[in-house]
């Protein structure tokens, strides 16, 4: 027994001892132009040089540290242990609450894992020794079983890997937190690479400095592709792994139109994107010119034009744009790819910020709006979009729920600020929700801070429930929202992210213009203010139909606010009256599609296409 | 002190084999002792009290492991062990657990 002693040591000392696979911004000769098909999720043209980053968004450099800085850099290293284990721990304890011990298993041999002597020993080592900064000795170690599992190459195992992966990226998030060393940091022009983005990450991208993104994985509709179209960076998803060309500071181009990345583009090649660059930038001045004209109809029909956002920085887009408001503010970004949720000060602070920037223009806060997968809870759901999601969700975790509605009211004083409530479907939701609001009011008041007592409260109407039963709703509420996404999946029953059914999936469907047609008339007919947002208002093609339906009201992604107010000038509202008759008379969404599409090329010839 | 050392061959009987719970419960049981604890299998020998090397252990329902402990407290780290490898890390419903499958060397 005695030979193999030592057999695990030497498997270690064995590995190859080449660094781990961290990338480098360096020049390297230039090879052959080269091109990477990926999906196309954000579209426009960026050329620069390529900035190649580590999978979680930070740089791991391999940074050696002073002799004299060791003592310290332990410190900060034990420090961001201490850190990590607490927020476990406070993961376990939730889990524990609410979904039982077994649940909260996996989160004490996380914290086992944490706590490893061994661990704590090796990455000491690395710092003490080899003079390793923290976060590169942390890389170092974990990367290293990383790697041995791997090497099993047993599926069974892979799990594992990202297991170690996952405490590897929260130590470093707690070591690099402290020392900003993200994305966010960047200093010059550059189109980055990464094997993938999360929402958060590509949120905080600076406009001026990133020109575009390329990703290795995701997907059309992931979060991070919603991000890069709201934020108007060209960005491609799904790419593949890079093939080793791709290294920083080569030139490249990304096409996100088409979703090519050119590595090495020779000079006709760049010439000819540097022309459709230009041709993009003068069709985005001649549309913003116009966009702060108001959205009239040919018989004097004013219609709101507002946009949904998903973040802050947006606002300042929707302005450009010429949006008369915020119709949609989706909070959910406040969550989702956080270290920890969000504290009372950072929504307001969020809130604060986008309420500043619209100056007095209409806010609409839409409070979380969260599956419970999202919030982590371990507890996987059958149905999750039947499950506990959204409204019902923050009605469950009362404390919660409490901390956004409180950063709400504190920046209700900031501006035009309105609170929506997401997929109510039944009466009893949607007071649970104003009482908890009204108690909230009564908790300022008591601690003196400012707040506005008549902030208008809405609703979204996104279940067919809601639609049917909307009189007895409209005593109680300021003004409603009409949420096709969701309201078209609930109708229909359809999931359109399944590839098997996805094609059922139509806005057009004969039901669901006749729930907006019923919705839009109950809140008509009790002189509620009724809005619509989700995808089917930013399309041109329903423009139409939509303010036949008595819509005067519509929410729209910021790229398609000039667009859809063009679309408006170019109407009346006595023709759109007789095209949404029409389009109620006919039979199925192909019908429908066919009648919408020939209306908008003889009212908009230019938008023959859509 | 005298160190012994002592060894025991233990079958995985959970179905779910040694993932992350069960080698959770085993690190914190061979801390509680002494004696080193190692547990090897097909030539990998890796350090019982750490998480982070039991996490490169590949160990299925029908592993068998050998677990070997060297130190003043040896025999009641294998009994200990053994024994909570064959009530299944207590994950299986009683009827399952098989009455004793250490095999002893």
């Amino acid at each position: 027994m005695g030979g193999c002693r030592a057999a695990y040591a030497v498997a270690v000392d064995r590995a190859p001892e080449t660094e781990p696979a961290i990338p480098t911004a360096r020049r390297r000769p230039r090879g052959p132009m080269q091109k990477l098909q990926g999906i196309a999720v954000s579209s426009g043209i960026a050329i620069g040089e390529a900035l190649v980053i580590s999978n979680e968004g930070y740089y791991i450099a391999r940074r050696l540290i002073p002799r004299d800085s060791v003592e310290g850099e332990l410190q900060q290293f034990r420090r961001a242990l201490e850190q990590v284990a607490a927020k476990i721990e406070g993961n376990r304890q939730q889990v524990d609450r609410e979904l039982g011990e077994q649940y909260a298993a996996i989160f004490t041999a996380h914290l086992q894992l944490l706590r490893d002597p061994r661990l704590r020993d090796e990455v000491e080592a690395f710092i003490r020794e080899r003079h390793y900064s923290p976060e590169y000795a942390v890389s170092t170690t974990l990367r290293r079983y990383v790697k041995l599992i791997q090497q099993m190459d047993n599926p069974y195992l892979a799990e594992r890997a990202n297991d170690l992966v996952d405490l590897e990226k929260a130590l470093l998030s707690s070591l690099l937190g402290a020392r900003h060393q993200g994305l966010a940091d960047l200093a010059a022009p550059v189109i980055v690479f990464a094997h993938n983005l999360t929402p958060s990450e590509t949120a905080s991208l600076h406009r001026q400095f990133v020109l575009g993104f390329v990703t290795e994985v995701g997907g059309a509709g992931g979060h991070t592709a919603i991000v890069a179209k709201a934020l108007e960076i060209p960005a491609i998803v799904g790419a593949g792994q890079f093939p080793g060309e791709v290294t920083g500071g080569g030139q490249v181009v990304i096409d996100g139109d088409e979703g090519l990345v050119i590595l090495a583009p020779d000079e006709p090649t760049l010439e000819q994107y540097r022309r459709r660059a230009d041709a993009r930038r003068s069709r985005t001045q001649r549309l913003s010119a116009s966009c702060d004209l108001p959205a009239q109809t040919t018989d004097g029909e004013r219609i709101s034009i507002q946009a949904n956002i998903e973040f802050p920085e947006e606002a300042a887009i929707c302005l450009e744009r010429g949006a008369e408001g915020i119709g949609l503010y989706r909070t959910e970004f406040l969550y989702l790819g956080a270290r920890q949720e969000p504290t009372e000060d950072e929504h307001f602070a969020a809130y604060t910020n986008v309420a500043r920037t619209m100056g007095g223009r209409p806010v609409t806060i839409r409070t979380f709006d969260l599956g419970a997968d999202k919030l982590g809870t371990g507890f996987e759901e059958k149905n999750p979009f039947l499950g506990l999601r959204s409204i019902r969700l923050s009605l469950r975790r009362l404390p919660l729920f409490r901390t956004q509605l409180r950063a709400i009211l504190r920046a209700s004083v900031e501006g035009n600020v309105r609170v929506m409530f997401p997929l109510v479907s039944t009466l009893s939701e949607l007071r649970q929700a104003r009482r908890l609001l009204a108690d909230t009011m009564e908790d300022l008041q008591e601690e003196g801070l400012p707040f506005n007592r008549n902030l208008p409260v809405g609703m979204m109407v996104e279940t067919p429930a809601a639609v049917v039963t909307l009189a007895s709703f409209l005593p109680e509420v300021d003004f409603i929202s009409i949420g096709t996404n969701d309201l078209i999946q609930y109708t229909l029953a359809v999931d359109r992210t399944n590839p098997e059914v996805g094609d059922l999936y139509s806005a057009s469907e004969p039901a669901v213009l006749k729930l907006i047609e019923q919705s839009v008339a109950a809140a008509s007919a009790r002189d509620v203010p009724v809005s619509l947002c989700g995808q089917m208002s930013g399309s041109p093609l329903y423009v139409m139909l939509l303010i036949g339906l008595g819509l005067r009201s519509l929410s729209v992604p910021p790229s398609a606010v000039p667009e859809i107010k063009t679309v408006c000038r170019g109407v009346s509202a006595r023709h759109c009256a007789d095209v949404a008759r029409r389009a109620l008379s006919l039979e199925g969404a192909r019908e429908v599609d066919a009648f919408l599409r020939e209306e908008l090329r003889k009212a908009s010839p230019e938008h023959a296409n859509c | 002190m005298a160190e012994v050392s002592r060894s025991v061959v233990v079958t995985i009987q959970n179905p779910q084999g040694l993932h992350l719970r069960p080698m959770d419960l085993f690190v914190k049981l061979a801390s509680q002792f002494k004696s080193k604890v190692e547990v090897l299998r097909a030539g990998e020998r890796v350090d019982g009290k750490s998480m982070l090397a039991m996490m490169t252990l590949a160990a299925v329902q029908g592993t068998q492991l050998r677990l070997e402990a060297t130190g003043p407290d040896a025999e009641a780290a294998l009994d200990a062990l053994a024994a909570l490898v064959a009530r299944g890390f207590g994950e299986m419903n009683e009827d399952q657990v098989a009455p004793s499958n250490a095999t002893r060397t």
